[in-house]
């Protein structure tokens, strides 16, 4: 038996007065929709952050079943991996053996790079970069499907979150924070077509942008051009140029060399991050730090890092 | 003689015909329902480098259009849009217009084919998704190269394939939407 409701299209022949009037009515609703869509896709393409109140308000509200869905997604990943870790014990054990014997020779080389470095930096007068995150979060979203790459993770403007500030994973950086809302804040990702974060070879002093490309990979463009010197391998940190992103923080790796510079795979892949770190931005910190005169010393000579 | 009452006699998929009928909350707030969670997807934990998500809300939208039309005014695609933008990642109106242009111009559509298939409706979905795809992409605001372009025909394509299960969850939904639940005195 057919369903009450179907009706097949707005206009029939042999309607009747009202249901005439009815549909005009929605055609006119809908072509009002289309014009003020029209409009405010106009006005929020020339203002990216003009609707950002709205934007937030929202994320805020569905933010903690998201930040519920991302703890059981990573209980739920923990539990599978607790399963296959019982396949093949054995020969995981034997060769956990070996590698602990390698990385305690590793640890004991480490360390005396380590004390070297102090004493290096001691001699510069250079100080450590010491991040105190403003706020710990979770990655809780993604705009998965549009050609924007845009994040969202559960801290906020309560959480001392403020737009501008890089959002660092243990593994490196993933971005920075685009628009903050009360508990959730949006961040844009490395790989979004708008980012650019400058950075240099970790081994010298080859400057560049990293660029995002929107399929995953960054685009390096070196900013002196000529012989290209990038080889696959190679990896970028952050050069702290422009006051963003603090120095030193590892952005991606080399794949292909190309004719400007190169393309690069990101380091710290948020599909498998749980926790960021949101770090106050670099500018930020040197002003706070400048008022002693020992950091004031540090922060002038870092650019000619 | 006749048979004594037999319990299948006054049902059918929706339930008994007797002193039932539909709840006008269920027939009326399912569609509304799906597409709202539907674009509340950006939302879900994961972290995608590159876009590969069919827009499902989007997709929830065109499927329950053809599927059922009628059953969603015409103005739908104004707070469905808008609903969707909040999450989407698109600019603010992206999706008041794009849901809307798709509303009007599937009816457009209806009135000159009026008699039609699942293939035929497939084909409809398929092209408005495509259309939407590549109007989402130029309107994000993000920069036109040709590596963007490439990157859409993979999402392109899992929404078209995803267009016949979506339709048959829709189908589900709707049966339940027109189940005979509310008493009637």
């Amino acid at each position: 038996m057919a369903p009450p409701t179907i009706r097949r299209s707005a206009f029939r022949s042999g309607m009747n007065k009202k249901a005439r009037f009815t549909a005009f009515t929605g055609y006119l609703v809908a072509s009002i929709g289309v014009l003020i869509g029209a409009v405010l896709l106009a006005v929020s393409m020339w203002h990216p952050s003009l609707f950002s109140g709205l934007r937030t308000t929202a994320s805020d509200a569905v933010s903690p079943a998201s930040e519920a869905g991302a703890t059981v997604r990573e209980e739920g990943s923990s539990f599978f991996q607790a399963i296959s870790g019982y396949y093949r014990a054995g020969s995981k054990n034997a060769q956990l053996k070996r590698e602990m014997e390698i990385a305690r020779v590793k640890l004991a080389e480490a360390d005396a790079v380590k004390q070297e470095n102090i004493r290096l930096k001691a001699v510069l007068g250079l100080k450590d970069r010491d991040p105190q995150p403003v706020a710990i979060a979770r990655l809780i979203g993604s705009t998965s499907s549009s050609a924007r790459r845009f994040a969202y993770i559960s801290r906020g403007r309560d959480h001392g979150v403020t737009a501008g500030m890089p959002v660092v994973a243990p593994k490196g950086l993933i971005g920075r924070v685009l628009e903050t809302g009360r508990s959730s804040s949006r961040v844009m990702l490395l790989t979004d077509t708008e980012s650019m974060v400058p950075v240099r070879r970790s081994t010298d002093n080859i400057v560049a942008f990293a660029e995002g490309r929107a399929d995953g990979s960054l685009r390096i463009r070196l900013i002196n051009l000529g012989i290209n010197p990038l080889k696959p391998g190679d990896v970028f940190v952050t050069s702290g140029a422009g006051g963003l992103f603090p120095p030193g923080v590892a952005v991606a790796v080399t794949t292909e060399v190309t004719k400007d510079g190169a393309i690069a795979n990101l380091l710290a892949n948020p599909a498998a991050t749980d926790f960021v770190a949101v770090e106050p931005s670099w500018q930020g910190n040197i002003e706070a730090k400048s008022k002693t005169p020992e950091a004031e010393k540090a922060s002038s000579s870092e650019p000619e890092e | 003689m006749i048979s004594s009452s037999n319990s299948r006699a006054h049902r059918d998929a929706y339930g008994s015909q007797i002193n039932r009928d539909h709840l006008p909350i269920l027939v009326y707030g399912i569609p509304w329902l799906t597409i709202i969670l539907a674009s509340l997807v950006p939302m879900v934990p994961f972290i995608a480098l590159a876009p590969i998500l069919p827009p499902l809300g989007y997709l929830f939208l065109l499927t329950w259009r053809l599927v059922r039309p009628g059953l969603l005014p015409l103005w739908a695609g104004l707070p469905l849009g808008a609903f969707d933008d909040l999450f989407s990642g698109q600019p603010f109106g992206s999706g008041i217009f794009l849901f809307s242009v798709t509303l009007l111009s599937i009816e457009a559509i209806e009135i000159r084919f009026p008699w039609r298939n699942f293939l035929l409706d497939w084909f409809t979905a398929s092209l408005a998704l495509s259309v939407y795809l590549y109007a989402c992409f130029l309107f994000s605001g993000a920069q036109l190269t040709s590596i963007q372009l490439r990157l859409i025909l993979p999402q392109l394509l899992l929404s078209i394939v995803l267009f016949p299960i979506i339709a048959r969850i829709v189908a589900l939904l709707d049966r339940f939407r027109l189940m005979r639940i509310r008493k009637v005195r």
